[in-house]
């Protein structure tokens, strides 16, 4: 799922000080998920905010709401009746979010709420990492499930190189070498013969070198 | 016990500090409290294994955005504390209404003309 963590209060402080009504409007999507942006957070926020403006002597209404998911017109179409009552929107969605919101909602300012950071897992509560850079090509059957391109440093695609050791990478000794990850998966599948074969060079068109991507399924359109 | 604290505090109840949220704490301070405290079980004694340690990191918080808008993280407190220990719940009720006495009325409540005295809530 897409990870996010809370942008810092001053930060948001200093874009709403000077609206007077402004909505929060939480996600309830990948951002719940990670505790960044869901109706909870939103409702932190909104006191917070309310609680900013109270003690500077400031009459402002601060309203919180949630949507089932940003990134879908038919759950922002929700906002349509109220939203003109507000001065400015704070989306805790992620950036997919944020920008559909403002898509749909035009005349309206919309600030991100939180800083979204990757696709990744929940280790634990509280401990995201990173495991997909979605570009557009997977190859994770040829490396024993494992991505080069999200868990490499250099996003290499025939690894490790000399930075690797004892397992780590060399940018940090906390990050797991991701070709060590990928050469003991492969030992455990017995699949190591996979290293004899250098992987061709990667078509990076269906990652961002490709520009904006949009996927047309004609299969699902009418 | 017969143990003497000032009457200025109001006590919620709650099974477990585990069961206190950022908002509590937020909403009391909106609704106008000068001072909030936490008092949970020792830390390593939790009957549910973790609730007060949920707290801590939770009072964390909820005093970093205090600091950030305004209000002042010092006004919320965390203390760990045996059933056994009324004497030092006295006696941390008593600092904690000295503390907020000294700081004054809330920001929130110099703002909205509601300022009367200083007083402290208190969970346990």
């Amino acid at each position: 799922m897409i990870k996010a963590v809370p942008k810092p209060l001053e930060e948001i402080i200093g874009r709403v000080q000077d609206s007077n009504k402004v909505l929060i409007a939480g996600c309830d999507g990948c951002v719940t998920v990670c505790e960044a942006g869901g109706m909870k957070e939103a409702k932190i926020l909104a006191s917070a905010l309310r609680l900013y403006y109270t003690q500077a002597g400031k009459q402002a209404q601060v309203d919180e709401t949630s949507l089932t998911r940003q990134c879908e017109k038919e759950y922002l179409a929700q906002l349509s009746d109220k939203i003109d009552g507000y001065d400015a929107v704070v989306s805790l969605a992620c950036g997919v979010g944020v920008q559909y919101l403002a898509e749909m909602y035009d005349n309206k300012i919309v600030y991100p709420g939180v800083d979204t950071c990757f696709l990744g897992v929940n280790e634990e509560r509280g401990l995201y990492s990173e495991r997909c850079q979605a570009c557009g090509k997977c190859i994770l059957a040829d490396t024993g499930g494992v991505c080069p391109i999200a868990r490499c440093s250099k996003r290499m695609l025939n690894g490790p190189c000399g930075g690797s050791e004892a397992g780590k990478c060399e940018i940090n000794p906390d990050i797991p070498c991701g070709w060590q990850l990928i050469y003991e998966r492969l030992k455990t599948l017995g699949q190591l013969d996979r290293f004899e074969k250098p992987v061709e060079p990667k078509d990076w068109k269906t990652s961002r070198d490709g520009g904006p991507r949009k996927i047309v399924r004609e299969d699902l359109r009418i | 016990m017969r143990l003497q604290y000032p009457t200025s505090i109001r006590i919620i109840e709650v099974p477990c500090t585990g069961k206190v949220d950022i908002l509590h704490l937020l909403l009391a301070f909106e609704q106008g409290a000068d001072g909030v405290m936490v008092v949970g079980c020792m830390e390593g004694d939790c009957h549910y294994m973790a609730g007060n340690l949920y707290a801590k990191k939770r009072v964390q918080r909820a005093k970093e955005i205090l600091d950030q808008v305004g209000i002042g993280g010092e006004r919320l407190a965390m203390y760990n504390l045996s059933s056994g220990m009324g004497g030092r719940f006295a006696e941390i009720v008593r600092e904690m209404t000295g503390k907020i006495m000294e700081l004054g009325p809330s920001p929130i409540r110099m703002a909205t003309g509601t300022a009367p005295r200083a007083s402290a809530e208190v969970t346990t």
